[in-house]
């Protein structure tokens, strides 16, 4: 719990002014530039870069097991995933990780 | 006002991030329930989900919170989570910069990660799309997240503490990343960068303050960048 006492609205401000120029950064400063091959070739890998880190230690020690290996979100992992690239189509990834998910926690 | 273009663009937009509405709803709801369980109370929840407007960041940040750290511990953290939006803002600048200031101002608001990856797939299938088609296909996408996702954090403050654990929440964020990167592995150098930031990920994922996220991120960059630039090459040899 956080503690009642703890103003959160000064947080909350810089946190949303901070995303804010972060999102606004290159768009705002270097509009209208164009930018150098290397650069692109380096930001064409960003997504595929930044989520599967972000992700791999969720899936590996989920949280809401306490950090416990989960088979069943294991596995809807890499159903969301597999159907995902297989059928090019994120939604069809997305229901296939939730329907595994939950077959996997009713049975597993 | 707007030319029937725009408008045909912007409801395309609109039309294929529909199925992001399955994600920005869910976890909308999920920020909801998991601040109010935390302690916030709605106004707190809804300035998080209108001012920061990035889920993951906001996650980091009631996450860190809940757990005491420091509040430049809070913030670099939640920050670090959502540097990835500078470089979503550099490649999407070559397609937008063009744009009025107000425009690329609320563009930057609304930068998800969904309406960043139709939009910059739409751009690159057709680099002779006139720069207001451009601006409109990318509003129409971020209307198909941001309307939700502020109703659906307000329900699931309102809602709080009912919400049942079996429906497994807390595994909405990883679902909604995978079903992003699925589509998007589509040469080696993509291949690559996801095995390394995978990796790197999961051998990273104690250092502390989510530094392991760039380090892993950075690494995973380089690769894709590299793996490119050696089979470009190898097909000009």
């Amino acid at each position: 719990m956080i503690p009642e006492t703890l103003n959160l609205w000064p947080i909350i401000l810089v946190l949303g002014l901070g995303t804010f120029l972060i999102r606004f950064s290159f768009l705002g400063l270097f509009a209208d530039k164009e930018l150098p091959g290397w650069l692109l070739r380096h930001l064409r890998y960003t997504p595929v870069a930044v989520f599967p880190a972000l992700v791999a230690p969720l899936v590996a020690w989920p949280e809401a097991t306490g950090g416990a290996p989960d088979p069943a979100r294991m596995l809807a992992a890499f159903a969301t995933l597999g159907v995902g690239y297989y059928w090019r189509n994120p939604l069809y990834g997305f229901l296939a990780g939730f329907a595994t998910l939950y077959l996997g926690l009713a049975l597993l | 006002m707007f030319a029937t273009a725009s408008v045909t663009s912007f409801f395309e937009g609109l039309r294929v991030s529909m199925p992001f509405l399955l994600v920005a709803g869910p976890f909308g709801l999920l920020f909801g329930v998991v601040g109010t369980e935390a302690g916030l109370n709605i106004a707190e929840v809804m300035g998080f989900t209108i001012f920061v407007v990035a889920g993951a960041a906001q996650l980091t940040a009631l996450q860190l919170l809940a757990d005491n750290a420091p509040v430049v511990i809070v913030l670099l953290s939640s920050l670090a989570v959502n540097l990835r939006m500078a470089m979503y803002s550099a490649s999407l600048a070559p397609h937008l910069g063009a744009a009025p200031l107000w425009q690329r101002a609320l563009a930057a608001y609304w930068m998800f990660d969904p309406n960043y990856a139709v939009a910059m797939a739409r751009y690159e299938t057709g680099p002779k799309m006139p720069l207001a088609e451009r601006v409109a296909f990318y509003f129409g996408s971020s209307m198909a997240i941001a309307p939700l996702w502020y109703a659906m954090t307000f329900v699931g403050a309102l809602i709080g503490r009912t919400v049942p654990q079996g429906l497994a929440l807390d595994f909405v964020l990883p679902i909604n990343f995978l079903a992003l990167i699925g589509p998007v592995l589509r040469t080696p150098a993509h291949v690559a960068a996801a095995l390394v930031a995978t990796l790197l990920g999961l051998l990273t994922a104690g250092i502390p303050y989510n530094l392991g996220l760039l380090v892993a991120a950075a690494a995973a960059i380089a690769t894709g960048a590299e793996v490119e630039r050696r089979m470009n090459r190898r097909t000009v040899a």
